[in-house]
């Protein structure tokens, strides 16, 4: 086998685990959607467009409420700017990669894709020299095909399911449960945990203002604590 | 209408973030406070999520052992702490929900 080819079934494989959180994840934001009173086809193709699953819940509910499309859009955009994080820190295995390639694996570079495609960059050899080109970005390009199709077909089963998923399943609380996975064994030391800290008790306490505003204004200052803390030390 | 709108804005948006890295990788320089602050994004914002699920279930504060999503999130959060695993924690804490729901708490 070519060794484009097994990186990228590779990557497919190893995205595999954490579809079991993917897949009532993207139901039940199915079902949200349409409960919020979007049309089926503007449910599923936010799937596409947008591809990020916790900041398409937020907007749902936030659409639900009639909240103004730009508080949507802030939102929305604070909820995503993990994202960058994430961009900084695969962007030295990507930069010998032409253009159609970054903009392929930029739009695939979800938590879950990202999670297992920069363990995979870490753990196999160190190599970020352009004139030895590898094939790891096949790696990647498998791990994110395997979760956008999980993605838009689980979204799908959850629109054409709708209300026959009961609310008493509670599989809205998987969502909770895959951030707890994703954040909290990185908590390892005290700015990232006095930042994860603060940002969630601010959450609690603004939690009563209009349009999840107290998401953004938690957020700012989990991310001011931490650096705070940061300097302190 | 609007809801396209701003679906395309939000779409598009998240996509700049996520190329802005890989794009500027070797031509942009990013100023240290910005490299810095998003290493804390990730905590802050995911957090500000998770607090009011576990904490304020059905939108009113529950401090209590009768908050079956309390009890369920922290113990995840135990098991993501040892065991690093994305299924394990998933699982772990829909079966304690589970559990505690048929307790009847």
């Amino acid at each position: 086998m070519s060794a484009p080819r097994r990186e990228l079934i590779s990557g497919f494989k190893a995205e595999l685990p954490l579809l079991i959180g993917v897949i009532p994840f993207g139901m039940i934001y199915g079902v949200l959607a349409l409960a919020a009173g979007m049309p089926a086809g503007a449910a599923q193709a936010m799937s596409t467009i947008v591809f990020a699953g916790s900041s398409q819940f937020i907007s749902t509910q936030l659409y639900g409420i009639a909240a103004p499309g730009l508080v949507i859009f802030i939102t929305a955009v604070v909820v995503n700017l993990r994202h960058a994080l994430y961009s900084a820190s695969v962007a030295p295995y990507l930069k010998c990669l032409n253009s159609r390639w970054k903009w392929l694996l930029a739009y695939l570079l979800t938590d879950e894709a990202y999670a297992v495609a920069i363990t995979h960059y870490q753990q196999t050899e160190d190599n970020l020299d352009c004139d030895r080109p590898d094939a790891r970005h096949w790696f990647f390009l498998g791990a994110g095909l395997a979760l956008w199709a999980t993605w838009q077909l689980s979204t799908a089963v959850g629109i054409f399911l709708g209300a026959q998923v009961p609310a008493s399943w509670s599989l809205d609380f998987t969502l909770a449960l895959t951030f707890i996975a994703i954040i909290v064994p990185g908590l390892r030391d005290r700015p990232s945990l006095a930042a994860a800290l603060v940002a969630g008790v601010t959450a609690v306490l603004f939690f009563a203002l209009p349009y999840k505003l107290g998401l953004i204004i938690a957020s700012l200052v989990g991310v001011s604590v931490g650096l705070w803390i940061e300097a302190k030390a | 209408m609007n809801l396209w709108l701003t679906m395309i804005a939000i779409g598009l948006a998240t996509f700049a973030i996520r190329l802005s890295f890989i794009y500027l990788f070797g031509k942009v320089e990013m100023p240290d406070l910005v490299k810095k602050a998003l290493r804390y994004v990730p905590p802050a914002v995911l957090s500000a999520i998770v607090f009011p699920e576990l904490l304020l279930p059905g939108g009113h504060f529950d401090l209590s052992f009768g908050n079956g999503r309390l009890i369920a999130g922290v113990l995840a959060a135990a098991v993501a702490w040892r065991t690093k695993s994305v299924v394990l924690t998933i699982v772990t804490g829909m079966a304690v929900l589970y559990i505690l729901m048929a307790l009847g708490l």
